[in-house]
């Protein structure tokens, strides 16, 4: 039965009409319609609504209150010092966060698989990924008690010992460090997955092999598994470095306080809330958030091609 | 061919004992902050007050508790929170299913503009004025709504399940159905999905932790009290809590910083439940996508 449909479907002329090959898989569009039209309504849809960028907008006229102003919004937000600081702001958070938590995933996976007691690798996996199910309200929550000062139970302990109170959070140069650590923290565990499956698929005879040779724990490191990371560690430095531009709200909006804010913490997802749902400038909130994603493309495009370049898959 | 079991030498044992202890010191640093504020969040006003709770609770008392079940709006929130948190991560199964499993028939015509369509939404947004203006034009500024359809679709979730099927689910099976003669909804829905249970549990979790998790959609777009999801609340509380430092009186009532610990731990406390019992799924369904993706 089966075969004679086979034959049946390999007997039919190979070219097909539009039509047919539409009407063949119509069950297909009808599956996609209500996701296309989410992601036309909620992700491209507000596109018409940076042309406020370019016009004098005001928020209680709506747009047929407005005229077109050209560039002048742009010329506004770019001789703004408010601007160039949270721009600052967001690239030195972004860079230390390159930094710092860049590598710590591959380094923390490396040593994760070296574990052999079943048990244990399992326990503390699952302690290590739950930082990254947890919300911003609530790291920032327990950051502010833990890391804060009154009582900030760190300090309580420092200050047991006879030390001196540390203002993790409420010096700028401290704030930094503890912004770093936090995210390094909660992303740490997280990041690993990808590159423990990346070992995962690591041909076991290749330690065995060195093994005979006499290779010890940390030649097989240096001489097998770093080498085999190499690929995914370079598509994900890539993606990390288009981001670079990039700002999350949620982190830096729950870390913040008055003592920081101007001076570090407000950076430019901050700077556009603030300006265009606090003060109501939409017209200049929209021309920094409108630069942001563009300059954001870009790098990520640019990432892209010198993955490719370097003989990476790419990643758009 | 025979295992060859070689000796450790000093040195690698040496260096086992280090490894373990820094995976352990590291899992310390995770889960300590937790228990910190668990202790206080339990502990007895008059200790709090004196900080002199470390890790473990003294004089125990649920009074934080019992304030924040008997405060009516948070009570509500949490309520308002679950439902929308569960017909969210519903409706964006429906989404994400949908989605992958078209994207991942090569029959399917304009399978490139389509995909090309979808994955834009991952490097370019509008921002959140033009955003922000949408809802208002929509009119669900302020409503069940705005925290519900815009995050609906997650171009992540659908590559992740629509890679899963394209390797996973072997072409063939696909095809044998066809031939059998069902249909596209009977090949999802009796062949595809059945197969793919560990990475629908996965998404489930992300659906259901990032809606749960959420706050900052609620800042934008809601003014009433009734549609405020439980973190945007928690932000608030501790926000108002450390502006105005007040000191508690002693005695056995709860004061502000075991009302905030108790509140973290309400909304922590979820999470915490839910995901041991899905991380047996989502490691295995994470990484088959995130090694291809």
């Amino acid at each position: 039965m089966k075969i004679q449909n086979q034959t049946q479907t390999g007997a039919t002329p190979r070219k097909k009409s539009l039509a047919h090959e539409i009407k063949e898989c119509w069950e297909l569009y009808v599956l996609l319609i209500i996701p296309v039209a989410l992601v036309v309504i909620f992700k491209f849809l507000p596109m018409l609504g940076l042309s406020i960028a370019f016009m004098d907008y005001k928020p209680f006229l709506g747009f047929s209150g407005s005229t077109f102003t050209g560039f002048d919004t742009f010329k506004q937000v770019f001789s703004s010092m408010q601007f160039w600081q949270a721009l600052k702001n967001t690239m030195l958070l972004n860079i230390l966060d390159l930094l710092f938590g860049f590598p710590a995933p591959v380094i923390l996976a490396i040593f994760i698989n070296e574990i052999e007691c079943k048990w244990y690798k399992k326990v503390t996996q699952t302690v290590l990924y739950l930082p990254h199910f947890l919300s911003w309200v609530i790291i920032g929550g327990i950051a502010a008690q833990i890391l804060g000062t009154n009582p900030g139970y760190i300090n309580v302990i420092i200050k047991a010992l006879g030390g001196k109170e540390i203002p993790f959070l409420t010096d700028p140069t401290h704030w930094i460090f503890s912004y770093v650590f936090i995210g390094v923290w909660q992303s740490m565990g997280w990041g690993t997955i990808i590159y423990l499956a990346a070992i995962t698929g690591i041909d076991a005879e290749l330690y065995e092999a060195a093994t005979v040779d006499g290779a010890g724990r940390w030649r097989k490191i240096w001489s097998i598994t770093l080498p085999s990371l190499k690929s995914t560690i370079i598509v994900m430095l890539i993606m990390a470095l288009g981001r670079i531009m990039g700002s999350s709200f949620d982190r830096p909006y729950t870390l913040d306080n008055t003592m920081v804010h101007d001076d570090v913490a407000n950076v430019i997802s901050m700077y556009v809330y603030n300006q265009g749902l606090t003060n109501f400038h939409f017209n200049l909130a929209t021309a920094v958030g409108l630069f942001q994603s563009v300059v954001g493309v870009i790098l990520v495009l640019l990432a892209d091609k010198i993955a490719k370049l370097m003989g990476e898959s790419g990643i758009v | 061919m025979d295992a060859v079991k070689i000796k450790k030498s000093t040195g690698d044992k040496i260096a086992d004992v280090l490894i373990y202890i820094f995976i352990g010191l590291l899992s310390l640093i995770c889960i300590l902050p937790f228990i910190q504020t668990a202790a206080v969040s339990v502990s007895s006003g008059q200790y709090v007050n004196a900080q002199q709770i470390l890790l473990v609770p003294k004089g125990l008392n649920v009074s934080a508790y019992r304030s924040i079940l008997s405060d009516a709006k948070m009570v509500h929130s949490l309520f308002f929170t679950v439902f929308l948190t569960i017909t969210f991560t519903i409706a964006g199964m429906i989404v994400t299913i949908f989605s992958a499993y078209a994207l991942s028939r090569p029959k399917l015509k304009g399978r490139y503009f389509f995909a090309t369509l979808f994955l834009i939404t991952m490097y370019f947004s509008a921002g959140i004025i033009p955003d922000y203006l949408l809802m208002d034009n929509l009119n669900i500024l302020d409503s069940f709504w705005c925290l519900f359809l815009p995050g609906l679709f997650s171009a992540y979730n659908m590559i992740i399940l629509r890679t899963f099927i394209q390797n996973s689910i072997p072409e063939s099976l696909i095809e044998a159905a066809e031939l059998d003669g069902c249909d596209d909804f009977r090949i999802l829905f009796q062949v595809v999905l059945p197969l793919s249970k560990s990475v629908l549990a996965t998404l489930m979790l992300f659906y259901a932790v990032g809606r749960w998790n959420s706050f900052s959609d609620a800042l934008y777009y809601i003014q009433s009290e009734k549609y405020k999801p439980l973190q945007l609340k928690l932000q608030m509380m501790i926000q108002s809590a450390t502006t105005s430092e007040s000191e508690a009186d002693a005695s056995t009532s709860p004061n502000p910083e075991m009302l905030k610990s108790a509140s973290i731990m309400f909304a922590t406390i979820p999470i915490i439940i839910v995901y041991p019992f899905v991380q047996k799924y989502f490691v295995s369904g994470v990484m088959i996508g995130a090694v291809k993706g």
